[in-house]
């Protein structure tokens, strides 16, 4: 009865998202200013029925209602209550029941922004994010219902069923099968959250974007309006990234954070326009240029954000064959296809009134590096897109499975990548409008020379790796032209405003963060890339089977079995074997690391936990290696070092800074001016 | 005789234990962890998704490696192990497709398309920069450093003057 009380709640929020989409349509047409305002309260009530909805699954799992399909899939009774509920997002249903009720949740906050000022947008931004809501719970309504119960039929017959079929008993397993382990670990109970909050707050932009086209308001409102979702959209996005790879590195025990799969492609490909089009913008609201190929971005990357969910949704990337026999799988290509059609033919029609205001002066300006940008960005789109796309394509015309995997995207990427670093050095030298070579040469010089030195100096003492060394010249360029930014900024405004070096530079980052916010995003881009040029060029690793006071080398490490336990954990069902490992360097003792491997009996699954040691300089990472066998006699150990990794996690916190110091919300201009009217009268007042 | 005999049976004994042992010896130590991890790593499982073959846990993968250790054994060297993985399982165990047939669109598309992306951009460029230039040209300022000699012949005229 609770189950089908849930399903019953998702299709009443469906309808209702259909009728704030009708609404608002009708509405439009016929100027009725009830009608849209009934779709705009419509569209704020599906926040909370998605939440009674979600609260209704979220009780069954807690409580373990394993007649629930879902239930059983991804909880067992030995799971602890938080891992329960984060079982929400562990399986399909659940996780695209999570994806509606994030995007309803964003659909209901833009509702409630004040639309004084844009009023006529509000049907088509209701319209927009109505549509995707209502199919996604279509899926769950017709495909995947996350609230579907088993029964045993006359025939003998298991199956999954929303009603209770004619001669039926309700079928209640003892337990659930439990959650995959890989699933139970901190970083996989965000990253899915905060890559979901990245998609889904992308639609904001594209529904004012399509707002903008369908209304004929092609002015820069649109992009206006929706910078700051875009900024929080992209922060969650990339967030949701660094925290895959984070997870990675954590418990898929291969040493690395990024493996160009095509479901991690699939994540990054919307990030990549994305992050084409926050830079874009800029040129339209400083000369007013590129609005089509605006529209061209956001567009794409709204498609890209469906492409992806259907990417790892459907099983497409199994099998071409799998995503025929996958009920969603059709579904999502139409209506990929229907959304895409619709708004690019939106574009076509509104092509002439979306031209250039200005033209571009100068091939050094910053707009022409701007669009240099956006093409270094498409590029690796490109090559991100063809690499998951053709595996698909040689199947399904020559029958001929192939992978296409890192050696592809590395080679084809990093010369792009290094491209892009390049451009960060130089843009924030150049001037809006008009740049020439002896303007740029005369602002890049002092950071050049001090790159080349830096880069010297890692000649002599780190690598002699020639792409390294070009990634490190990249680097240190960028940080030391962004930092020389900062300086004289700050020098500038200490002069003029008689203020002290620390001060001037706080108060210039206050008055500019998105300029300001968008060096330290810079800045931390290039601590990543030190990072990865570390682990990718410089990775070692060995794997031996060693018996007790047996050791490994590597690189300078000496790594000294010492002892093994295992043990079971009655309570969480489950079996740890954990090794230790003495790390020694130049016969000093440095750590004692503990790999571990889980083995969950209720789902039958390992996880491996590697023991890390990790500093500045580089990580020891220690795996159990969990497929051979393990006692004091012998045990099998993989170790990795991997070089300058943790700049890596230490530029996302820096980027994350970045981020909210650009988005933080400014003063509202129009609050202010009222205010300053009223200061004003107060004075004339007093006098 | 029998000298002669005994002296055979051992030439023949050396000969065919050579001819045993060489193959060992010419590889020297049996193949470790690393070196099977060194093919592996270029491979993929051939039953899951995008798993390298060195890293992948289930069991057989681990069989595999035990053949890959097997043939390294045996004396082949990387290129026919990974032929063998191929013939068997097909070209997708590769971590590359194969460059022939069909699949040379993987190397060739991407570069195709961000060239013509490249000439779209650079002569849209030109297109915005032409409004900017013609001006320039017939201004006469522009002209003046051109030709000294008008410059200083207009200065005399307005001095006259």
């Amino acid at each position: 009865m609770f189950a089908e009380f849930g399903y019953g709640v998702l299709v009443v929020t469906f309808v209702l998202a259909l009728y704030s989409v009708g609404a608002s349509i009708y509405g439009y047409f016929n100027k009725s200013a009830a009608l849209i305002e009934s779709a705009r309260r419509s569209m704020l009530l599906t926040f909370p029925l998605l939440t009674l909805a979600a609260g209704v699954l979220i009780a069954l799992l807690v409580r373990g209602d394993f007649q629930v399909q879902f239930v059983y899939e991804v909880t067992s009774k030995s799971m602890p209550t938080y891992l329960k509920v984060t079982a929400w997002w562990g399986g399909q249903s659940g996780s695209l029941l999570f994806w509606s009720w994030l995007m309803s949740a964003f659909a209901s906050a833009v509702m409630l922004r004040k639309w004084n000022r844009d009023q006529e947008f509000l049907p088509w931004v209701i319209v927009v994010t109505g549509v995707t809501v209502a199919f996604f719970l279509l899926l769950n309504i017709l495909f995947e219902n996350p609230f579907a119960r088993l029964f045993q039929t006359i025939d003998g017959n298991i199956a999954a069923y929303t009603f209770a079929p004619a001669n039926s008993t309700p079928l209640v397993p003892a337990d659930g099968r439990g959650l995959n382990p890989l699933l139970r670990h901190p970083g996989m109970v965000i990253h899915p959250p905060m890559l979901y909050l990245g998609f889904v707050s992308f639609i904001i932009p594209f529904a004012f974007a399509i707002a903008a086209l369908v209304t004929g308001r092609t002015d820069d409102r649109w992009i206006r309006v929706t910078r700051r979702w875009t900024l929080w959209a992209w922060l969650f996005l990339s967030f949701g990234l660094v925290l895959g790879g984070r997870w990675a590195y954590d418990v898929l025990g291969w040493g690395g954070y990024w493996g160009w799969d095509p479901v991690e492609i699939a994540a990054f490909m919307p990030w990549l326009t994305g992050t084409a089009f926050l830079h874009s913008v800029m040129i339209q609201e400083k000369r007013g240029m590129l609005k089509q190929w605006n529209m061209v971005l956001i567009i794409l990357t709204y498609a890209l954000v469906i492409f992806g969910t259907f990417l790892t949704r459907s099983g497409v990337l199994s099998s071409v064959h799998a995503f025929a026999q996958s009920a969603i799988g059709p579904s999502f290509f139409v209506f990929i296809g229907v959304t895409f059609v619709v708004s690019i033919g939106l574009l076509i029609y509104r092509w002439a009134d979306l031209r250039a205001e200005a033209e571009m002066k100068s091939m050094l300006s910053r707009e022409a590096l701007f669009l240099l940008n956006n093409l270094l960005f498409m590029s690796v789109l490109v090559v991100c897109f063809w690499g998951v796309i053709f595996p698909l394509i040689s199947e399904l015309f020559t029958g001929q499975k192939v992978t296409v995997g890192p050696p592809f995207y590395e080679r084809a990427n990093s010369p792009l990548f290094a491209g892009l670093m390049l451009l960060m050095a130089i843009a924030p030298l150049s001037a809006w409008g008009h740049s020439t070579v002896k303007t740029l040469g005369r602002a890049i010089w002092k950071p050049a020379i001090a790159a080349l030195v830096i880069t010297a100096i890692t000649f002599f003492t780190y690598t002699r790796n020639w792409i390294a060394l070009i990634g490190f010249f990249l680097v240190a360029l960028t940080v030391l032209v962004t930092l020389y930014e900062f300086w004289r900024g700050a020098r500038a405004r200490q002069h003029l405003q008689d203020e002290n070096f620390f001060t001037a530079l706080a108060r210039l980052t206050g008055r500019n963060r998105r300029r300001y916010g968008g060096y330290v995003i810079h800045i931390s881009m290039m601590l990543m890339a030190i990072g990865i040029l570390g682990i990718e060029l410089f990775q070692s690793q060995t794997q031996g089977t060693l018996q007790v006071n047996e050791s490994l080398e590597l690189q300078g490490y000496k790594l000294v079995y010492k002892d093994i336990a295992s043990w079971d954990d009655g309570n969480a069902n489950v079996n740890h074997t954990r090794a230790v490992m003495e790390v020694y360097k130049n016969d000093q003792w440095l750590a004692e690391l503990h790999p571990r491997t889980d083995y969950y009996f209720d789902s039958q699954q390992n996880m491996t936990l590697p023991g890390v040691r990790s500093t500045l300089g580089d990580d020891v990472y220690i795996i159990l290696v969990d497929w051979e066998p393990a006692s004091a006699i012998g045990a099998t150990f993989k170790i990795y070092v991997n070089p300058l990794v943790n700049w890596l996690w230490i530029g996302s916190l820096a980027f994350l800074f970045g981020v909210i110091i650009a988005a933080w919300p400014d003063k509202d201009p129009e609050r202010e001016m009222v205010r300053a009217g009223q200061r004003s009268r107060q004075n004339s007042a007093a006098d | 005789m029998k000298t002669q005999l005994h002296f055979t049976f051992f030439v023949l004994l050396i000969v065919l234990a050579g001819v045993l042992v060489a193959p060992v010896l010419a590889q020297g130590q049996p193949p470790t962890d690393d070196d099977v991890n060194a093919v592996a790593r270029q491979l993929y499982c051939p039953v899951c998704e995008n798993t390298p073959l060195d890293v992948c846990p289930t069991q057989a993968c681990a069989q595999w490696r035990d053949l890959i250790r097997s043939m390294l054994a045996e004396g082949k060297n990387e290129a026919e192990i990974k032929q063998y993985f191929v013939d068997n399982y097909g070209a997708r165990v590769l971590n590359e497709p194969p460059r022939e047939g069909l699949n040379w669109l993987v190397y060739i598309v991407p570069p195709l398309v961000i060239l013509v992306g490249a000439v779209i951009l650079v002569r849209t460029l030109r297109t915005w920069k032409k409004p900017q230039v013609v001006p320039q040209v017939e201004s006469p300022r522009a002209e003046a450093p051109v030709d000294d000699y008008v410059a200083r012949l207009e200065e005399e005229v307005r001095k006259k003057n």
